[in-house]
């Protein structure tokens, strides 16, 4: 990775989450098309701030066709947003935690004060890890149909054999993940789940995500308007993102110097956080996001469950912004960091830093 | 503290063709990618973050295939976004890297567009069937034929005007080195002999299907100082999205368009399009579409379109030229073809277009749709820095 | 009309599937074309690494790097997972190891599969070779796999190497299924349920009442859960249409045809259906039609003249 020392990126612009709502992540979705599954997180959302479509200055989404298996689906996702008069609106094929960060530029120009965003991911359709075969490099790795629990397996062994983690270690990543989502009545798997057996080892079925269908939504506003909105709003100090090279065998895949790079210039490592929401779809990944982010042992890592316990594909990342700022809306949290992450064995990286207002 | 003023530095695409069998997909990214740095006289190193848009990942088969792509851009250890609004993506792409630039968060900006359709067919990629759907009755062209129909019928357009639009664009095509599309035995004669494939749309009437690449740099005041050529600066850009399929959506016309072009024309203090703009690429897929968009980007009052483009207003040495790089019409990368547009533009303002430079051109509309004619994105570029 | 109870929802397999055609570029082509004459190929970077297997750009300084090298069918396992249990397309049926293998020479890992009897026989630094593919075309699969080796760990130096081979290969055929399974979902297993007795079925938006057909679970112009349902039809009129003169691809249908937008009699927009019944070149706006059905058709099978006067054009202009 090129050696690049960012300063830290101080917004112009004031710009809080003042709302987030999320469905309940099931395994199936059947009954439901996208739009169906989407659309009463929406309704909560705007509900909880008494804005209406109307209202919203720029609306931006995100989702992606290999999931659904069609091409352009998230043209019909836009029925449930209520687009007439016709809207100014985005789209990003990557996490929602990415179309945030497209609202936050939006607002960051001072074209638009409020931004609706969402994202919404139905893996029940297909083979989760076969379908992610599809977003690795297409002469050398894609033939090989590597599956994505496979490629996350050579991660933890190689954080095995530098001694940052252990078996024992991993699983209890897991446990006290499943353990803390009793708490998240949206949670896929919560409670006491067997760590079980080795899917590719050395990972096994506790490691891993459920595969599940969920949609989420945020509202961002900027300025003075947010305390209006929201008695506790989250404010987005920093926000930043950056990509690691695509082959895995040109990275060190103990470490995640591009998560490092974007907490650095988010301004995450300038003062102590207390919550930390990190998108870990795999155990093992947690060790080294907490390695990148200077992560101690006093903060509270993914009190919602994180990713172990519901992890709707392109909605989880911005779910970790959003758990973030809820958590600083009921004053659980002063001062959190949220990540998300995209590509194989952590490739890309947003990290987002969120404070509530000194009481 | 008002936006920053956001410029266009740095142009570059790819000979546009129906498939580039010497490149890999970075290699056509790559491509186009190195020529706008090489216009903008800037390294990989002078290049802040990265925002990449292209139509459905289902034409190359490749999933977010900004992943591989990111070490061919440079983009590792830099912010990349990955942009998809259908269409119109070109265009968006385009204007979420302005938006970094205007709000701050970068000085200078690389965006790229992007589709290799050779990589399979794009009409699968477009028409993957759905079960319990009925299968598409009538190709691509069969979705737009009926709203042509319905303009021809609005207004009462002679139904030559399409041919004439095919003939300009093709015409135009020969003066740009990049098009797809190089018929140097073009004639009306012959555009009008054309089969009729979806009547009333003629097979010289429609868009062909190409390996592509566009890309440009954007950047702020400081990075426009340092310019070694005269940059494009952005007057105002705006995007506008209206649901699929609605009761009431207005096919010839849809509002989504008209609200995007009034917004880009407040952001840039234009009260009279017809006089206040020198040139404009726009989106036509379909040469009906020429005069549709005239009168929905405000160039000509309702049913009055098709009289500017019959009369040659719309000709590259005509008053309002439109498409003058040959257009959609000659040249389909389809996630690049926005921001073809987009560039296009930037060139004529810049006094770069070569061939098909319009004269004496100060402001410019780039414009892109998509989706079921419900996505629109445009920007308005000008030789001189805007009013701040 | 009705809120019937929820019918049992529909699901059907849906299977993308694509022969896509790769170009490879002059790199990859030598690279994968090495493959097949059992020859390995890197790229050396500005500074002197070997990257294996060799991309176009360096990662690090994206610069454009060509400077191939031949490194050793011999290497080193960096990490590895055990798979015990195969999926589709993976390169061995058999149990076997992900690795990631420095080959001597390279200083990068290429990620392959490792032929090993079991995960206790599996190291990080163990030693391997490659395993030729019988048959070999110029790609990545003609590593059939690795396999474990005990000979001398010597690493070799990297040797230039032109990359030239005689009838290089240029491009790659990359077949890829997928497989899903479609549920459309509460809204539209409604309607498809209902055109199995032959009925068009649509929903009323509560709030701004108007009628979506195929309904879609939500008023797209208010944004709000749609659920009361209307039978609409089965009589329409023709609001514009275009000839069809072009066959499209497996659709079984004589040229020319006309496919015209049609809005059903009670429904707020038109739906698309092909017209039959009267010659191609008598379609016109404002034509009255009817569905015809087939035996055990999904959906009507086109539609034809009623017989009535023609709709006056104020009357579904707004439907156009």
């Amino acid at each position: 990775m090129a050696p690049r020392k960012p300063s830290v990126m101080r917004p112009a612009r004031d710009v809080a989450v003042v709302a987030f709502g999320q469905t309940d992540h099931l395994r199936t979705t059947d009954e439901l098309s996208e739009v169906e599954m989407l659309m009463p997180v929406l309704h909560q959302v705007l509900a909880a701030t008494g804005l209406r479509t109307s209202d919203i200055g720029f609306t931006c989404s995100g989702s992606c066709d290999y999931l659904a298996g069609r091409a352009f689906s998230f043209t019909m996702a836009l029925d449930g947003v209520g687009a007439w008069p016709p809207i100014s609106e985005s789209h990003v094929e990557m996490d929602g935690a990415w179309a945030l960060y497209e609202a936050w530029v939006k607002l960051q120009t001072g074209e638009a004060d409020t931004a609706l965003v969402y994202s919404y991911g139905k893996s029940s359709p297909g083979s989760v890890r076969d379908v992610l075969t599809r977003q690795l490099d297409p002469y050398y790795l894609a033939p090989l149909w590597p599956d994505s629990v496979a490629l996350a397996a050579l991660q933890a062994q190689a954080l095995i054999d530098a001694g940052e983690t252990d078996e024992p270690a991993l699983a209890g990543v897991a446990r006290r993940s499943r353990a803390d989502a009793t708490a998240n009545s949206h949670a896929q798997l919560s409670g006491s789940v067997a760590q079980g057996e080795y899917v590719v080892r050395p990972l096994r079925t506790g490691d891993c995500p459920p595969v599940g269908d969920g949609a989420a939504a945020v509202i961002l506003v900027a300025g003075e308007r947010a305390r209006d909105l929201c008695e506790r709003p989250a404010w987005i100090r920093g926000i930043d993102h950056r990509v690691e090279a695509h082959g895995l065998g040109v990275r060190d895949l103990t470490d995640s110097p591009s998560t490092r790079l974007a907490a650095e210039r988010a301004g995450v490592f300038e003062r102590p956080v207390d919550t930390a929401e990190l998108h870990a779809p795999f155990t093992s990944q947690e060790i080294v996001l907490r390695k990148a982010l200077r992560i101690g042992d006093d903060v509270t890592v993914n009190p919602s469950g994180g990713a172990l316990a519901a992890n709707p594909m392109m909605a989880a990342g911005l779910i970790r912004i959003g758990e973030a700022a809820a958590r600083i809306h009921r004053g659980a949290s002063h001062r959190a960091v949220a990540h998300a992450t995209s590509g194989p064995c952590l490739q890309q990286n947003l990290v987002a830093l969120l404070e509530g207002d000194a009481r | 503290m008002g936006k920053e003023p956001v410029a266009v530095v740095g142009i570059g695409q790819t000979k546009h063709v129906a498939a580039r069998r010497d490149v890999s997909i970075a290699g056509l990214v790559r491509e186009a990618a190195q020529r706008a740095l090489r216009d903008a006289e800037l390294t990989w190193a002078d290049i802040d973050a990265v925002v990449i848009g292209k139509a459905p990942d289902f034409f190359e088969g490749v999933m977010m295939p900004e992943l591989y792509l990111a070490d061919a851009l440079g983009a590792v250890g830099k912010p990349m976004l990955r942009v998809h609004t259908a269409g119109s993506v070109g265009g968006s792409t385009a204007l979420v890297a302005a938006n970094l630039v205007a709000g701050r968060v970068h000085g200078t900006v690389l965006t790229l567009a992007f589709e290799k359709q050779s990589e399979s067919n794009a009409m699968w990629g477009l028409s993957l069937p759905i079960p319990f759907q009925q299968p598409l009755l009538a190709g691509a062209g069969g979705f737009f034929a009926p709203h042509v129909r319905a303009y021809m019928r609005r207004t009462g357009a002679p139904e030559t005007v399409g041919s004439l639009v095919a003939y300009k664009d093709r015409r135009n095509a020969l003066k740009n080195p990049y098009a797809h599309l190089h018929e140097h035995d073009i004639t009306l004669e012959k555009v009008q002999a054309s089969p009729m494939l979806w009547d009333p749309i003629r097979y010289s009437e429609t868009c062909p299907s190409s390996d592509g690449a566009c890309a440009m740099v954007l950047t702020d005041r400081a990075g426009a100082a340092r310019s070694p050529r005269p940059p494009a600066w952005m007057h105002g850009g705006a995007m506008r999205s209206e649901p699929t399929l609605f009761a009431g959506k207005d096919f010839v016309s849809p509002q989504a368009g008209k609200d995007c072009a009034a917004d880009v024309y407040r952001q840039a203090g234009i009260a009279e399009p017809r006089r206040e703009i020198d040139a404009v690429e726009m989106y036509v897929p379909f040469s009906w579409y020429e005069p549709m968009w005239l009168e929905n980007l405000g160039f000509a009052a309702e049913g009055e379109g098709w009289k500017l483009t019959e009369s040659g207003v719309t000709e590259l040495d005509g008053d309002l030229p439109v498409n003058m790089s040959g257009g959609v019409l000659s040249t389909n990368p389809i996630g690049a073809s926005g921001m073809i547009r987009f560039a296009e533009a930037a060139l004529q303002v810049r006094g770069q277009a070569g061939e098909h430079q319009v004269e004496g051109a100060r402001r410019a509309l780039g414009h892109a749709y998509g989706g079921g004619a419900q996505f629109f994105s445009m920007w308005l570029v000008g030789a001189a820095p805007p009013a701040t | 009309m009705t809120s019937a109870p929820v019918p049992e929802v529909l699901r059907a397999p849906l299977v993308v599937e694509f022969p896509f055609t790769r170009s490879l570029g002059p790199v990859q082509s030598a690279f994968l074309t090495g493959l097949r004459e059992r020859t390995v190929l890197g790229v050396k970077t500005g500074d002197g690494r070997t990257l294996v297997p060799p991309v176009e750009y360096d990662p690090a300084t994206a610069e454009e790097i060509r400077d191939l090298v031949e490194v050793g069918d011999t290497g080193t396992v960096t990490t590895w997972a055990w798979n015990h249990e195969p999926r589709r397309a993976q390169p061995l049926g058999t149990p076997f190891a992900w690795v990631l293998v420095k080959l001597d020479g390279a200083d990068t890992a290429l990620l392959h599969a490792l032929d090993a009897p079991g995960p206790d026989a599996v190291r990080t630094g163990m030693r391997v070779r490659i395993r030729w593919a019988a048959e070999r075309v110029g790609a990545i699969t003609d590593i059939a796999c690795f396999e474990p080796y005990d000979g001398d760990g010597a690493p070799q130096e990297s040797a230039p190497h032109s990359g030239e081979f005689t009838d290089p290969v240029t491009g790659i055929g990359a077949p890829a299924r997928l497989d899903y399974t479609y549920a459309p979902g509460r809204a539209q297993t409604a309607y498809i349920n209902a055109l199995s007795e032959q009925r068009t079925v649509g929903e009323r938006c509560p709030a701004c009442r108007k009628v979506y057909v195929p309904p879609r679970g939500a008023c797209p112009t208010c944004g709000v859960a749609t659920a009361e349902r209307v039978e609409v039809g089965p009589r329409g009129t023709v609001t514009t249409y275009c000839i069809v003169n072009i066959k499209a691809k497996n659709l079984d249908i004589e040229v020319p045809y006309v496919y015209a937008h049609i809005a059903l009699d009670g429904a707020d927009l038109a739906l698309h259906a092909r017209i039959a019944g009267i010659p191609y070149d008598e379609v016109r706006m404002g034509l009255r039609v009817e569905p015809v059905w087939t035996e055990g058709g999904r959906f009507p099978d086109h539609y034809r003249p009623t017989g009535e006067p023609d709709a006056d054009y104020d009357t579904y202009k707004e439907l156009i």
